[in-house]
């Protein structure tokens, strides 16, 4: 009985703080650039009082960030982050875009180069990296790399081209080797295993002869 | 859950307080920059101007990784670039576009130089990852 109270007071107390935080969460400052644009209709059914929810303002201003000095005078000139980043194809994470996306729906279209005679490689081939105990196969697609990249951006430098010769594995990733030199720090984050996880095993199974 | 539970238990309720500030620090601590934001600081701080913030996100919208990381040489790991303004000044690093041509010009320097003094050169604003050991 005494336990019971004890777990009840406990997520009471928890409750009360989550509430309080939700309160603190939203800084008046905080400019919302996400709620900008026609108002949706309010749908018929629904009871007038039940307020909508709040979209969430994933970025943060300039002056916010712990990074910019607020007092330099250059930084209005600055574009906010949301203002270039709430329209495009969303993600979960990162900077809450999904680059590749964005790329293929032509919602950017980045230069591929600067000096007119650099020649633009683009390989369309995937790589199966079977080696990750129970966790799906790794499908390593070189088309959406080589958009971005060139490949001597990664061969031999990061990945020697040639099949088993890159032990790969988690730790090294988060340490910054390997895959993550880019991801973790400017591409998807690596909390999003199932982007590189993509491909069950007894498919892979079904692909390779006994 | 229940190691939280069993730890309060533990320590007695007094420490509620001090629990519950913890929780409310994780929560309302800003996540710091955008993410891929890198920070040059070399020499500014020496110098005596602001360090640099190099945003990734706007640039990207813009180029192509390999623009900068291949055309223009730029290492993909921070702090192997020894950037100088006197090498800017020779179409060298971020000079090959911020030369009034493509992009603004070196005279802007507030545009760059935009960081809070003392702040360590590298990655900052990991959302989710924190980041890898060694960048």
């Amino acid at each position: 009985m005494a336990r019971i109270s004890v777990g009840k007071l406990t997520a009471t107390a928890i409750l009360a703080g989550g509430l309080l935080l939700a309160g603190c969460d939203k800084p008046d400052d905080l400019k919302s650039f996400a709620t900008k644009g026609p108002p949706s209709a309010e749908p018929t059914s629904a009871p007038a009082s039940l307020p909508s929810p709040e979209p969430v303002i994933p970025w943060l201003l300039l002056t916010d960030d712990n990074l910019h000095d607020p007092e330099n005078p250059a930084l209005p000139l600055l574009q906010e982050p949301a203002e270039a980043l709430a329209v495009l194809a969303p993600a979960q994470e990162g900077n809450f875009v999904d680059w590749v996306a964005a790329l293929r729906s032509g919602e950017i279209s980045p230069r591929t180069n600067v000096y007119p005679e650099t020649k633009i490689r683009v390989i369309d081939l995937d790589i199966l990296m079977t080696d990750t105990a129970a966790m799906p196969v790794v499908r390593f697609p070189h088309r959406p790399h080589t958009e971005w990249l060139d490949c001597k951006n990664c061969h031999d430098k990061i990945f020697v081209a040639k099949r088993g010769a890159n032990p790969v594995n988690m730790f090294r990733i988060l340490q910054g080797d390997y895959c993550g030199q880019c991801h973790g720090a400017v591409s998807f984050p690596l909390t999003q295993c199932q982007r590189c996880h993509s491909v069950p095993r007894e498919q892979v199974l079904r692909m390779v002869p006994e | 859950m229940r190691l939280a539970l069993a730890t309060i238990r533990r320590l007695g309720w007094r420490f509620l307080p001090f629990f519950l500030a913890v929780l409310a620090l994780g929560f309302i601590w800003p996540v710091a920059a955008e993410y891929g934001d890198v920070v040059l600081n070399h020499s500014s701080d020496r110098a005596g101007v602001r360090p640099v913030i190099f945003p990734h996100w706007f640039h990207r919208i813009r180029f192509r990784c390999k623009v900068c990381h291949h055309e223009l040489g730029f290492e993909m790991r921070a702090g192997a670039n020894d950037v100088k303004m006197s090498d800017l000044a020779q179409g060298k690093f971020c000079g090959m576009c911020h030369n009034n041509e493509v992009a603004w010009g070196l005279e802007n320097c507030g545009l760059c130089h935009s960081g809070k003094q003392g702040l360590a050169g590298g990655i900052y604003g990991g959302h989710r990852t924190l980041g890898p050991g060694r960048w």
